[in-house]
């Protein structure tokens, strides 16, 4: 399952259109593994798309502080990320992936669903209209949440989840090559429609997380055997 | 058109950006192979030394061999900076595993902006660089070292070298920045061929052939460049005084004894770095320092050659390679060695044909060739064919494949004398412990042989011979010592005769055999009539299914 690359037309009517591209990745994983699966992509995702602190100085020139970052070990899963060395940004982000575990968990046995990660620039309004959110890189992570009988398949499910992650990792990397748009660097009176300043020790891009889970089906026997065939045959 | 070029004050830039992109990229990389989980800080005011915005600390050693290597040139087209990591056991076998290239391409982006663009992309590709090193299967083997083997790095600048990384090598390219004078890139590639023989086959079939050195390179460059351990601790006193090596200008030539196991001749152009002893330790403290091959040596490997020389080698890579090393097929599934003190179970589906390869090794030889054929076209077509370029092409090296006899092979001795550990196959000490019985060891006790005649048989054993070969011909067999033409080998030293005796019943194809086959199939016997009845009551639910399906 490679990622999609789609454009689509901003939705917003005034103002240039501009193109935001759209990825799209898919994960299948047990229960367990959706918290760590989440925010590996998510993680790198944002080691991408986050710059150290800017600091303006009198000319319009400005400096860039410095990002540091740090491995992380998957509990369940035979895999590590590297993420930025901000435990604000990680807070943020676990809470919004402890909140979409949550919802799918809760939304019934069949667990799927997606979570969004969006980066936007704002564009000021004047009054009495408010401000736009004009995304400009939307990346989706598709996930379906299996059920595993025994520890065997457990096992074989943490290798198999570790080496799809390790593709999606190069598939977004691939993503990030491609220098493709990104918001222009802003002075010092923009930052703030380009960037998330509120973190004190990163700038990531602005960006905003949102979910959905996909209606639940029903529990018949075929149902979730065809899945779980389906599911085998892309692992 | 003269506003195009690059401005003076641009052009000091760019090459001071491409300077310390490289050597921050070769930290990165080593850095990524110590065995530890790297954590840097972040920090809102700049400081003066973080190129590139990102916190990556700098080893000195490491600066130190990346300047050595680059020897104050630049990456340009056809001068590369290559980061090779390898893996070295505490035997002394060794095997590359990656090679990380840093390469610049003609193709100018004469737009951009050096100050800014450039060096802004030249961070993104850094961020690349330190997720893609946790994806390729070395990083796993690199946070398992330490007992059983370390992990090396080599630097060195020029050409490119894949071939010591075996056939069906993988890459995966990190990323580029176009600059006006041509565009970086960055990639990997590396090495997936770490199939692991079956433990059955082990087993069963000692070496046959011994170890054959299967790839020798002679090195372009004649400056050392020495492998160093990326578990480096930085310690001052290093232990030992290492025996110095005597000088040679000349293309190293490694050769194996017998006894003890895969010692190396090898020699170096100037000691200038000191020997350490093959050995590693048991405490993870011991600083491995300066593992010096020179890189002729580094480049020679050791692979075990099955009895059908027909094989194209290359499939088979390393097959003994350690107790549950990676799997050709599921190349991130590490289970480390030693560590749940035996060998897992082999996945029931065939590894990149490494299992038909197996059941191939068990067929008689048909004629007794053994010298060193060149493999058959026929057999490479097995042979994950990602390796597009850089194929040196390890089946015309066999050539020079150099035969050699080992303790345990051809010795009509029972096998619980002889254990694993002194069989001089590389990465030996990871095969598993369990050894076989005499009684199930083919070499002391051969099976059934098959009903054909071979037509060779016939024509050795003329007078005084059954003829047939059904039942036991050992008993059955009456051996005229005679001396046929050619037959005097040095390198084994067994005639052609005895060869022949030895080899004519071959071990039986394991999956036929009763003791291993049985266990498993009787499992699945007995809950067979389990199985149908639940099937049974749901076939109506199947059979929509089914339909679903379609």
């Amino acid at each position: 399952s490679c990622p999609l690359s789609t454009r689509c037309c901003a939705p917003s009517g005034a103002g240039p259109a501009m193109n935001c591209r759209a990825e799209v990745l898919e994960v299948s994983v047990e229960g367990r593994q959706v918290e760590e699966a989440m925010l590996a992509v998510l993680h790198t995702v944002l080691l991408h798309r986050s710059t150290g602190k800017f600091h303006y100085k009198k000319e319009g020139t400005y400096s860039i502080g410095t990002v540091g970052t740090q491995d992380v070990d998957c509990d369940f899963i035979d895999f590590a990320y590297v993420r930025v060395s901000s435990e604000e940004l990680d807070r943020a982000l676990r809470k919004a992936v402890g909140e979409f575990k949550d919802a799918l968990r809760s939304s019934g046995s069949d667990g799927m669903g997606q979570i969004s990660l969006e980066f936007y620039q704002k564009k000021k309004s004047r009054w009495p209209f408010s401000d736009e959110c004009i995304p400009w890189e939307l990346w989706t992570i598709k996930v379906n949440v299996v059920n595993l009988a025994n520890e065997q398949e457990r096992q074989i499910c943490r290798e198999k989840v570790g080496e799809k992650l390790c593709e999606k990792i190069i598939n977004i990397v691939e993503v990030m090559n491609r220098h493709e748009y990104l918001p222009k660097m802003p002075t010092q009176s923009e930052v703030d429609n380009v960037f998330d300043t509120s973190l004190k020790d990163v700038q990531p891009y602005l960006y905003k997380i949102s979910y959905q889970i996909t209606d639940s089906l029903g529990t018949s026997v075929t149902t979730t055997m065809r899945r779980l065939i389906k599911d085998t045959l892309a692992l | 058109a003269m506003d195009t070029d690059l401005s003076s004050q641009d052009r000091k830039d760019l090459d001071k950006f491409i300077k310390f992109f490289a050597l921050k990229t070769v930290q990165v990389i080593v850095q990524a192979r110590l065995g530890e989980k790297i954590c840097t800080r972040s920090s809102s005011s700049p400081t003066g030394s973080d190129w590139f915005n990102l916190a990556i600390k700098d080893i000195p050693e490491v600066t130190h061999e990346a300047k050595k290597a680059l020897a104050g040139q630049l990456p340009a087209v056809g001068r590369s900076m290559c980061v090779e990591i390898s893996l070295k056991t505490s035997e002394g076998d060794s095997m590359e595993l990656e090679i990380w290239c840093l390469e610049m391409n003609e193709k100018c982006d004469k737009e951009i902006k050096v100050s800014y663009t450039v060096y802004n992309r030249l961070s993104l590709l850094l961020k690349s660089l330190l997720a893609i090193t946790r994806v390729t299967p070395a990083y796993r083997l690199s946070r398992k070292q330490g007992h059983e083997y370390v992990i090396l790095y080599r630097i060195y600048f020029g050409e490119v070298q894949l071939s010591g990384l075996g056939e069906g090598f993988q890459t995966v390219r990190v990323g580029t920045v176009g600059t006006p004078v041509g565009t970086i890139t960055l990639s990997c590639a590396y090495r997936i061929n770490l199939a692991f023989m079956s433990t059955r086959q082990f087993e069963r079939t000692p070496p046959i052939m011994g170890i054959i050195i299967d790839h020798f390179v002679d090195r372009p460059y004649p400056s050392s460049s020495p492998m160093h351990p990326c578990n480096y601790r930085a310690g001052e006193d290093n232990g030992a005084v290492y025996p110095s090596v005597e000088d040679s200008q000349e293309v190293c030539t490694t050769s194996f004894s017998t006894s003890p196991p895969s010692q190396c001749v090898f020699t170096v152009t100037k000691a200038h770095f000191q020997t350490p002893p093959p050995v590693v330790t048991d405490t993870l403290k011991v600083p491995v320092m300066g593992l010096a091959f020179s890189h002729q040596l580094s480049s020679s490997r050791l692979s075990y050659q099955p009895a059908a020389l027909g094989v194209g080698s290359a499939d088979l890579g390393y097959p003994v390679l350690f107790a549950g090393g990676l799997n050709a097929a599921h190349p991130h599934q590490l289970i480390g060695p030693g560590k749940e003190g035996g060998v897992p179970p082999v996945p029931s589906q065939p590894a990149h044909g490494t299992q038909a390869d197996q059941e191939r090794m068990c067929t008689p030889v048909d004629g007794v060739h053994y010298s060193a054929a060149t493999p058959s076209s026929s057999e490479d077509t097995e042979t994950v064919s990602n390796s597009s370029e850089g194929k040196c092409g390890s089946p015309h090296d066999l050539l020079e494949t150099i035969f050699i006899r080992k303790v345990g092979a051809f010795v009509n001795k029972p096998i619980n004398q002889v254990t694993m550990a002194n069989l001089d196959i590389p990465f030996a000490m990871f095969a598993p412990k369990n050894v076989e019985l005499e009684d199930n060891d083919p070499m002391v006790n051969p099976p059934e042989s098959p009903e054909t005649e071979s037509p060779l048989q016939g024509s050795l054993h003329s007078e005084g011979s059954s003829g047939s070969s059904t039942g036991n011909t050992h008993d059955d067999f009456v051996m005229i010592d005679f001396k046929p033409a050619f037959s005097k080998d040095d390198i084994l030293p067994m005639d052609l005769g005895t060869f022949y005796r030895e080899f004519q019943n071959p071990p039986q194809l394991s999956s036929l055999s009763i003791d291993i086959g049985a266990q498993s199939m009787a499992e699945d016997l007995d809950s067979l009539p389990e199985k149908l009845a639940v099937h049974e009551k749901n076939v109506k639910e199947f059979d929509a299914f089914v339909e679903t399906l379609q």
